[in-house]
């Protein structure tokens, strides 16, 4: 699988917002039908990342790369044009509207001609019904509001329409952040779908334990700069939490816990 | 793929299990009064009909020229409650229509009998002038970013004191008839203002108006590309926007439908009264934002149906004739509309907040 050409690749990126460094030479890519997780902390640089393959902010330096061809996105709809659609953590969803309304927003089937021009509504539920079907989301009704779903099944409505509208590769903002833990398990199964389907998914979280169950690849950010991008062979759970702390931070943290229990523990000793 | 575990398979398997539990049979009825916004103020209609035929029965309530009067009253309050409906689903307010409705009224009447244009002229001159009072509000609303209750509440005096202050420069009064004697009448008469004889009772043309364009807004909303938009303008005009939605364009639309259709009905009554009054119009576009939200629209948009404004109207006329008939003094007509205001917005409230709700 390695040796196909990327859908997209980032060659040495850097991105400066006046004086501050938000990104330093970062280079990544995701292949079809691959998970590529985006680990950071808070202010690793990830959003910026994900605004620079978005569209939203053009890199300062380096390349973007899609399918091999050299680009430069200046807005979110030239970089959708292209395939890459992000479903950012507030969706675009409308939820008192039904599932089918929401699916085709912006895009809606006709039938008929002229004036008589009319929303498909058989149409478009039917269709919503079946790509929702191939992420194994079985929904009774697509008449059925989409504030009725659980925010798991939100999202993965919303990537079900990405995909359904030609996204090769699917950038998801933070798509557990905010779920509880069964709902996270949801998601991810529906990433799992996602990526069978041939589609390259970027997975950003900061929660390892989300990422390292379904990514194939991780790019571990932190305070701008990059370090480097591991196959999940190369890599454990462990290392990848301490790169995304800083590592000896971390172990210094672990260390003077273990310090609090041992001074609790005498403590209780005592009478 | 052999990236999906086996265990991930199975715990679906389980999750759909789970779904098909005691809650289903609720959350379908719930789900069917959701998706069917009118569906209460339908029932209201019934409830007011019934309670007016046992209350007025042998007073005429029941009787075809009882109902001719009531639905007269409910066709000039519905013409304007379909485009408000319209423009309050895709998220805005327009204060100005009972103004407008003056506003169209007495310049109808004052270009036909004090400057002797023929009426076809005068209605498209009216015309223009709803385009332009439409354009007007939304291009304010959307270039300030202001709320429209806000804006649309300046230009609702700012066109009632202009047609206040014009008809008295004009004509040196605030009633101006004779509009029967233009040129064109005839034709406007039959269009605006005849009766249509239904088993020897005229039912006036106004009824008609009412329930064709309510025919048309009805299945525009519910079944073209420009519809979904309203949803969705007035859902989330920024998740709108972002799916590619127009949402200018559409609030524009709205804004100047809304002002077209009070022109209608500023038209419809100089004709029928053959002439106009400035204050005519008056708490119209209050009465109009009531019979939609009984109609089960939301006041804060993305959620409503026209049907429901027009079940809204047929309660607004059935009570303001229906006191009539038992002989109640018609004061209280306002007690019982502002009850019922209430208790449609308590309803929707709780409708919105189960169709918000993590299921």
């Amino acid at each position: 699988m390695a040796d196909t050409v990327p859908l997209i690749e980032v060659d040495t990126i850097s991105k400066y917002f006046g004086r501050v460094i938000a990104l330093k030479d970062i280079s990544t890519a995701v292949r079809a039908g691959e998970v590529l997780c985006l680990l950071g902390d808070n202010g690793a640089g990830k959003s910026t990342l994900i605004k620079c393959l978005a569209g939203v902010h053009p890199p300062d330096e380096g390349r973007i790369r899609v399918e091999g061809e050299a680009v430069q996105f200046d807005s979110p709809r030239e970089a959708l044009e292209r395939g890459i659609a992000t479903v950012y953590q507030d969706l675009a969803m409308i939820p008192l509207m039904s599932i089918a309304r929401n699916f085709f927003l912006g895009a809606e089937p006709t039938v008929g001609w002229g004036p008589f021009r009319q929303f498909d509504m058989k149409r478009a539920s039917r269709i919503a019904r079946e790509e929702l079907g191939k992420l194994g989301i079985d929904i009774r009704d697509a008449t059925q509001p989409v504030g009725t779903l659980s925010g798991g099944e939100r999202q993965s409505v919303a990537i079900a329409r990405a995909i359904y509208f030609g996204a090769k590769v699917l950038i998801l903002d933070e798509p557990t952040s905010a779920l509880g833990v069964k709902e996270v398990g949801v998601v991810l199964r529906y990433i799992a779908r996602a990526r069978a389907q041939g589609v390259g998914i970027v997975f950003i979280t900061h929660n390892v334990h989300h990422a390292y169950p379904i990514g194939d690849r991780f790019t571990i950010l932190d305070r701008g700069q990059s370090y480097g991008t591991f196959a999940k062979d190369e890599v454990s759970r462990e290392e990848v939490l301490k790169m995304m702390a800083g590592g000896e931070d971390l172990e210094a943290l672990t260390h003077e816990i273990e310090e609090f229990e041992r001074s609790d523990r005498r403590a209780a000793d005592k009478p | 793929m052999a990236h999906a575990p086996q265990t991930i398979e199975q715990d679906e398997a389980d999750t759909r299990d789970a779904s098909a539990d005691e809650r289903i049979v609720e959350t379908s009825f719930l789900q069917r009064l959701i998706s069917r916004p009118e569906l209460g103020a339908a029932g209201g209609a019934l409830v007011v009909w019934i309670f007016f035929a046992v209350l007025a029965g042998d007073q005429g309530f029941l009787s075809l020229r009882g109902t001719a009067t009531y639905l007269e009253v409910s066709a000039e309050l519905g013409i304007l409650a379909i485009a408000v409906a319209l423009l309050m689903i895709g998220g805005e307010f327009d204060l100005s229509v009972g103004s407008i409705i003056g506003a169209s009224g007495m310049m109808t009447t004052i270009l036909a009998v004090e400057y002797g244009w023929p009426l076809s002229a005068v209605l498209i001159a009216v015309l223009v002038f709803a385009v332009l009072v439409g354009s007007f509000n939304g291009y304010l609303v959307l270039r300030t970013g202001l709320p429209s209750f806000i804006i649309t509440l300046a230009s609702l005096f700012i066109f009632r004191g202009a047609t206040i202050g014009v008809t008295r420069l004009i004509t040196g009064r605030t009633q101006v008839g004779g509009l029967s004697e233009a040129a064109g009448y005839d034709w406007a008469y039959t269009l605006f203002a005849s009766d249509v004889t239904v088993w020897g009772v005229g039912f006036p043309v106004s009824i008609l108006w009412w329930l064709g364009l309510a025919a048309l807004a009805a299945w525009a909303l519910q079944r073209t590309p420009f519809g979904n938009w309203i949803y969705g303008v007035g859902g989330d005009a920024e998740a709108a926007r972002n799916t590619g939605v127009p949402v200018r364009t559409v609030k524009l639309t709205l804004f100047i439908l809304t002002a077209i259709a009070a022109s209608l009905v500023g038209v419809i009554q100089a004709v029928s009264f053959s002439g106009a009054d400035v204050l005519r119009g008056e708490l119209r576009e209050f009465f109009a934002i009531i019979v939609v939200v009984i109609g089960g629209t939301l006041l804060t948009g993305g959620y409503g149906t026209v049907i429901g404004a027009v079940f809204g109207a047929l309660i607004f006329g059935m009570v303001r004739q229906g006191i009539v008939f038992t002989g109640v003094d018609a004061d209280w007509f306002q007690v019982f509309l502002g009850g019922m205001l209430l208790v449609a917005v308590l309803v929707n409230n709780w409708v919105r907040r189960q169709a918000m709700q993590n299921r």
